[in-house]
Order: structure tokens, then sequence, then C-alpha cells
């Protein structure tokens, strides 16, 4: 069993650069074709100040931890053993290239199913930039299969 | 607006089928380098059939249709749950529908269920998305 005192755990927060680079990389992973995730002139035609980061990219910044994926370690899961349980995400205001995102991440809850044989932990995800304005709330469902 | 309707369909998006090619490409570019995605060896291990699209690969693709409807300045919420893995070749088609409209805080909002699903029709994605309209 998960240790349920870990409800609440607040993990150490860091903070990514939105790169230009990483953005048309990222456009290209997912064959978007809009030219605004891709084209700064487009983006801008569009009216944003910049390349602006599509809708699931905050998640890629929970990615940019110093330590990856850290609720393994602090919950001692096998990385072998996750899968994603769902994912929510809630806008505020834009992300785009050049921004510098401070991400907060906190253990929501932690519950099981099935007699123990999944466990679920979920995580509360803020993203807040550089002009200290919270641009994104998200929250991620992380399921553990156990046995 | 008019235009957006309970019922309106949102113009769906039919993807290539999963490749290694394009889980390798989605790990590099996502950060997300759980080898489970990438190194069949381990997949096996785990006692997965072979490496399986990372969901939120999908969540994507979703994302990519709703921006493609309407402008993503527009769009207030996105959920979904992962109901079924995605695995190599699988043909990943996503849709949606306009199910109430709905106003909150000043705003039009359009409350969208939307899925993902594979060719059989088996469904991979669930969720929904608010929509300024």
């Amino acid at each position: 069993m998960l240790d349920r005192s870990k409800i609440g755990h607040e993990f150490p927060c860091f903070s990514a650069d939105v790169e230009k680079g990483r953005l048309k990389f990222f456009a290209k992973a997912i064959g978007e074709t809009n030219p605004i995730y891709t084209d700064e002139e487009a983006a801008k035609e569009a009216g944003y100040r910049a390349l602006p980061a599509p809708p699931t990219f905050t998640a890629v910044l929970d990615q940019e931890s110093p330590e990856f994926l850290p609720v393994l370690g602090l919950l001692d899961i096998d990385i072998a053993k996750i899968l994603h349980g769902s994912q929510a995400f809630e806008y505020l205001a834009p992300i785009c290239a050049g921004d510098r995102i401070r991400v907060d991440t906190r253990i929501s809850d932690i519950f099981d199913k099935k007699g123990g044989a999944l466990e679920f932990v979920v995580m509360e995800h803020c993203y807040t930039n550089q002009d200290d304005v919270l641009t994104t709330r998200a929250t991620s469902t992380l399921v553990v299969r156990n046995g | 607006m008019s235009d957006v309707q309970v019922g309106t369909e949102i113009p769906p998006l039919k993807f290539p089928p999963i490749s290694r090619y394009t889980l390798a490409l989605y790990a590099g570019a996502s950060g997300d380098h759980n080898p489970i995605h990438i190194d069949s060896d381990f997949a096996k291990n785990a006692g997965m059939p072979d490496v399986f699209a990372h969901g939120m690969l999908s969540m994507a693709y979703l994302g990519r249709m709703l921006t493609n409807w309407r402008s993503q300045a527009s769009l207030r919420k996105f959920e979904n749950r992962f109901a079924a893995i995605t695995q190599l070749q699988d043909v990943i088609t996503c849709s949606g529908r306009v199910a109430e409209i709905i106003e909150r805080e000043g705003e039009t909002l359009a409350r969208c269920e939307i899925q993902a699903a594979k060719a059989n029709g088996e469904q991979t994605l669930v969720g929904e998305a608010l929509v300024a309209v």
C-alpha cells in the first residue's frame, strides 16, 4: 500500500523555460499542422505575443523537474507499474515561447480500488508565469498496478 | 453564436497508425522518457505485449481537434480519463460534439463531450472540454 501520510505532500517547486525550439519539436511530434504553433508570424497575426504552447504542453513542463517523476521516489513506486489514469487542465492565461513557468505540485489524494490491486495518486499542479500570473491549473491521476 | 449549438459536431481528426517512430518523437519532445513507451524489452518485462503510446500523446491529438475547431484562446477547460491503452499500429480518431450550452461568469460556453477511439470503435480517451463561443 502506498503511504497515505503523503497526502498533502508538496514537491519542491521549480521553474522551466518555454523554449521556441521545444514548442516546434512538440508540434512536430503531435503532427500539428496549424501554423500558429510553428510560425511566429502566423502566431502574431493570430494575436499571440510569441508561439503559443498547445493545450497539453503544460504537462511537458512537469518533466522539467530536477528529478524525473519525483512521485515515484517519494512513494517507492516502480515505473514499470504506472499508467496515466486521467488528466484535467483549466486555462486562465496563455503560455508562450519565452515564458518562464514555475511549477507547483502537491499530492491531493491517494486511494485504491479492487482491494488494493489498483492504487491511485492524484496530483494538483499550478503553472505560474514570470509576471506571477497563474496560467493553468491541472489535475493528474497516476494509476499503480500492484501484483 | 448561432453556429455552435447543442448537437454541433466538432470536425473529427484521424491520425496515422501509431508507430515506434511516433513514440520516440513524442518521448523526446514531451520529456516523458518512461522506457515503457520506447523500449520493447522493458515493456515486455513489465508484462505488456510491447511498447504502447503515451496517454498524453492522444490527449495532444484531442487538443489538436479542439484548437482546429475553435481558437485555443477560447479553451477554458479540457479533461479526460484514459480508458484503454493505445497500442502500436492503432489508428486513432478524435471526435466530439456539443452536449450543452451554459452561461458561466458572463461567458457563453459550449460543454463538449470528446473522445479518442480506435478503428474498432474502442474508446481510448473519454472526456470533455469547455469552450467559449
